[in-house]
């Protein structure tokens, strides 16, 4: 009988009574109600650790960086106390053949129990071999792993939506994992890479409530992808009030204005950047003056230059406009054109990917 | 057969062939091949990068001052540096000149990561070459304490706290679940640290893995974020607010320097008291473990990094130092020069790429690289299915770079060397005052464990030079320049039709360059040649073997089930798969065929 997670942190000394602070902060870090601390405590103390097997194909490896940044909960309580992290390329202590034989171990004991966690995507091109390991194409090693896995998780941007290797033209054929995993709930955790606290929150709610988090139509946690950059950026007064950076470094910038005129996506992307934020909650790209570049965004390296105002997007007639024109056509005025962007978004969207539109709560929305 | 190599290493591949793939705590993807003789020790090594991303194909036709964002993504553990690298080619070919305080606050950025990449891997993906954890089980805890306050000040030292340590550690391995330290080398008599040493050295690793985060704010307020912070094109992109509306909760205020400064203080604290002492107490006890030199001894290349002042590229601004040293001359540092095409340049007859002559090297500023994935008649398995590479054809994702010809190591270990033979005291006093501590020759330095030991005062020194900057950023400040960045050339109708341009860094791996060429406002042609490429580079046309390939040759293993020692040189040097394979093709055409599995 494996040991619950509960016991495990009880032999290592921690007592009920923090215990149970561990729970009620995790239940606040989940955005959750109080009183669902007593369902993380009752889950901590009857669940044994979870195997969790992170594999790595074509990527930077910002993911495991970002990962290891979690302030709360720390990683080294992840790795020791949360879960079971029993392959991962960048920590694992062993190497070669005896990394391999763990994967199989993982297969043969955890069958159906096990969470797949993936950093980076498989190359199609070239019989895979763009990302061989041992000896073998990755995807290989990707598919033997999912199909033992209760659920798969795409980290970041590469495993969820290709990210920069799948950018045009996109050489080696870079493929997001959901498009070789098909039979199996894949939890898209886009960002380039994701957010620390976003990456051990899923596996934090995953464990904590053995089921996967809701999701949204393109496969990402509402709790964490429901709204833009935009909807909560501190920086929205200005924005609604027309006050504008116009350059780097100029008066506007100083004072911290809005960055929509220096290329700034947070109309656009899906992400707790300007919630959460970053690095232990003390910035994110808007707050240091740099415009968000929409790396949760499908396609995004595409939908450039990053400092053209918005992207350049197709419009409902097949033309190509970025927003300043829509916003002329439109009203001429700046919330006119963000918001007829957003709008075209959701139908370029709809029409390039086959997904239905955003749920009305989220496309309806306007930024004015 | 057994063949000497033109740099001097007698290669027999008649052994037995040991693989080790994939070779974990690393970045990336890399398999190394090695054949050991009847006494076990290693006598060729092959060494084969196992990923393509091909990342400059696709930064061809894009806006140059988007090109640090793509380039940042060759790699998000050195997370920055290739940033850098690249906006400082974009500058470069279009003249574009930053304020002094872009200047410093680049440098505070580069050196934190270096100081990061320094820490994590030393303790997240080096030291469990060094270190048995389930060794430590057995150690005393007073005896741990004492020791631990006979290296250092550091608070965390009592008996009691290596005892709750203990008890943690115990009750993990008693639960069966070991996770990261699952089916490990424990146990391997290439361990030769008592027990206490052990204890200590899992504490810290604890306690690096809690504390490497802290260092990274240093990026998250200047950058917005890491991994992968914000760089910017003509200087950096977070104004200066300090005495104005709109300071609070600005980019960067009195608040934000008070920030910066406490983590900068906290990684020279940390620095000076964990991971310094740790790296002299372990190498105490491997000063009989001579291996791993390689090419260190002999050929040595660093761009230099750190410039004093804005603007100024050349060897007296630059605070770490550049040069070349070939044929083990070190009373010869040799000026290095990007730009010359007879210098630096790459060579791919044992690369899966195709040149139209393959016996000649190419510059970055005319590299061409054609994907051509084939295996050599020899090699064992199949096209899918490698059992053993072909190394006298081609067998590496990565192209083999050289300098005027030689295969050269980079890193922090070329760099303590350069700034060694140049008699820089702030790399030669250092080096010194560490071979006398452990009473051993000026020749140790040229060992596996004299690259992790360089790496460590290296990364003392850029936790003070952090400091040195943060104090010029704030003088700067105070006599009443507050400017960050210079957008005189920001529009592209205000850029040469034709330009072109090279940045560098010396990354925490060492050297890195980029190439770029810009044609009507976009990029005609992106290349770069990176630190790892450099190390882990296969052969080249005249058969000199590269810098990994060269610090295996030669070395015991105990038991060639369980490569310890292949992995503890492998992993002195840092690999970086991702950096060091992405090549472009000339024409950014789609390169192969789609053929979904």
């Amino acid at each position: 009988m494996a040991e619950t997670f509960y016991d495990l942190i009880r032999k290592q000394g921690v007592s009920r009574r923090s215990f149970m602070k561990f729970c009620s902060l995790t239940a606040t870090s989940l955005g959750l109600a109080p009183h669902m601390a007593g369902q993380i405590a009752h889950a901590m103390e009857t669940k044994p650790r979870t195997p969790v097997v992170w594999l790595n194909g074509l990527e930077c490896t910002c993911c495991s960086e970002s990962f290891i940044r979690s302030g709360h909960p720390l990683v080294s309580d992840v790795v020791l106390s949360m879960l079971s992290l029993d392959y991962s390329h960048v920590l694992m202590a062993a190497a070669g053949q005896q990394a391999t034989d763990i994967l199989h171990e993982v297969r043969e004991k955890h069958d159906g129990n096990y969470i797949l966690a993936v950093e980076g995507n498989p190359p199609l091109n070239e019989d895979g071999m763009y990302c061989i390991v041992g000896g073998k194409p990755f995807i290989e090693e990707l598919k033997y792993m999912a199909k033992g896995a209760k659920a798969v998780i795409a980290w970041g941007s590469c495993a969820s939506n290709g990210c920069v290797q799948a950018a045009k033209p996109n050489p080696t054929a870079a493929t997001p994992i959901h498009k070789v995993i098909r039979d199996k709930p894949i939890i898209k955790v886009p960002g380039c890479p994701p957010i620390a606290e976003v990456m051990t929150g899923v596996l934090s709610y995953m464990i904590t409530f053995d089921r996967i988090p809701p999701l949204d139509r393109l496969g990402r946690p509402n709790m964490f992808y429901g709204q833009r950059i935009h909807d909560k950026c501190y920086r929205r007064p200005h924005f609604d009030a027309g006050q504008f950076a116009e350059a780097f470094d100029d008066d506007g910038s100083r004072k911290g204005f809005c960055l929509y005129k220096l290329g700034c996506r947070g109309p656009t992307t899906y992400n707790a950047c300007s919630t959460i934020r970053w690095n232990g909650g003390i910035s994110f790209p808007i707050q240091s003056g740099h415009g968000c570049i929409g790396c949760s965004e499908e396609d995004f390296w595409d939908n450039g230059p990053f400092y053209d105002r918005l992207a350049k997007v197709n419009t409902p007639l097949g033309a190509e406009a970025n927003a300043d024109q829509i916003g002329l056509a439109a009203t001429g005025i700046v919330g006119a054109a963000v918001a007829a962007h957003a709008g075209l978004s959701a139908l370029k969207r709809a029409r390039d990917k086959s997904v239905a539109a955003r749920s009305s709560e989220t496309t309806a929305e306007t930024v004015d | 057969m057994v063949t000497t190599t033109p740099n001097g290493f007698t290669l027999d591949d008649s052994g037995q062939r040991i693989v080790v793939d994939p070779v974990t705590r690393i970045e990336g993807h890399l398999r190394v091949e090695v054949n050991v003789d009847e006494n076990n020790v290693i006598r060729n090594a092959v060494s084969t990068g196992t990923m393509w991303r091909g990342l400059e194909v696709i930064l061809k036709g894009r806006d140059p001052r988007d090109a640090w964002a793509f380039a940042q993504r060759i790699c998000g553990v050195c997370t920055g540096t290739h940033a850098l690298t690249s906006v400082r080619a974009v500058e470069d070919a279009l003249d574009i000149s930053i304020p002094e305080n872009a200047n410093s606050i680049r440098n505070i950025m580069q050196l934190a990561l270096q100081c990061h990449d320094h820490i994590v891997h030393f303790y997240h993906l080096h030291a469990l070459d060094w270190v048995d954890v389930l060794s430590s089980l057995s150690a005393d805890p007073k005896a741990t304490s004492e020791l631990a306050q006979s290296i250092s000040s550091w608070p965390l030292s009592s008996p009691g706290y290596y005892r709750d340590l203990q008890a943690k550690l115990k009750k993990f391995v008693e639960s069966g679940q070991l996770g990261i330290f699952n089916n490990a080398y424990w146990g391997n008599a290439a361990y030769k640290l008592p027990p206490e040493a052990n204890l200590m050295a899992v504490a810290h690793y604890l306690e690096a893995l809690d504390f490497q985060k802290e260092i990274k704010k240093v990026h998250a307020i200047f950058g917005g974020k890491n991994p992968h912070p914000n760089w910017l094109v003509g200087g950096v992109p977070c104004p200066i607010n300090i005495d104005g509306v709109g300071a609070a909760g600005g980019a960067i205020s009195i608040e934000r320097l008070e920030l910066v400064k406490k983590v900068i203080q906290q990684t020279i604290d940390f620095t000076q008291k964990v991971y310094i002492p740790d790296v002299l107490a372990i190498a105490s006890f491997y000063k009989d473990w001579t291996h791993g030199g390689g090419l260190s001894s002999q050929a040595v290349l660093s761009y230099g990094d750190i410039p004093e002042h804005a603007n100024d590229y050349s060897d007296a601004n630059l605070l770490m130092p550049r040069g070349a040293i070939i044929g083990g001359d070190l009373t010869n540092v040799r000026p290095v020069d990007l730009r010359d095409p007879e210098e630096i340049q790459e060579q791919v007859v044992h690369s899966w790429y195709k040149y139209s002559d393959e016996t000649i090297g190419l510059h970055p500023w005319d590299g061409v690289s054609e994907p051509n994935y084939e295996l050599g008649p020899n090699a064992v398995g199949t096209r899918t299915d490698i059992r053993a590479v072909d190394e006298a054809a081609k067998y590496s994702w990565i192209k083999s770079p050289r300098w005027k010809g030689n295969a050269m190591e980079v890193g922090p270990l070329a760099r303590y060397i350069i700034g060694y033979a140049k008699g820089d005291p702030e790399f030669k006093e250092p080096a010194e005052a560490a071979l006398r501590q452990l009473d051993l020759p000026v020749q140790a330095l040229f060992t596996t464990l004299g690259r992790t030991a360089a790496r460590a005062l290296e990364c003392d020194w850029a936790a003070q030079k952090m400091m040195y900057f943060y104090n010029k950023l704030v003088a700067n400040i105070r006599n009443g320049d507050t400017a960050t960045a210079n957008v005189e050339k920001w529009d592209p109708e205000s850029w040469p039709k034709s330009a072109k341009g090279v940045g560098f860094t010396e990354a925490p791996r060492g050297a890195l360059g980029h190439w770029i060429r810009i044609e009507d406002g976009k990029i005609e042609n992106y290349q770069c040649v990176v630190p790892t490429t450099w190390n882990a580079g296969p052969r080249d046309n005249a058969g000199n073997i590269g810098a990994f390939e060269a610090a295996l040759m030669d070395t015991p293993v105990v038991d060639p089930q369980q490569p310890v020692e292949i992995l503890r040189t492998l992993h002195s040097f840092d690999p970086c798969m991702a950096c060091s394979t992405h090549l472009m093709s000339p024409d950014g055409e789609e390169l192969a065929e789609i053929k979904v599995r």
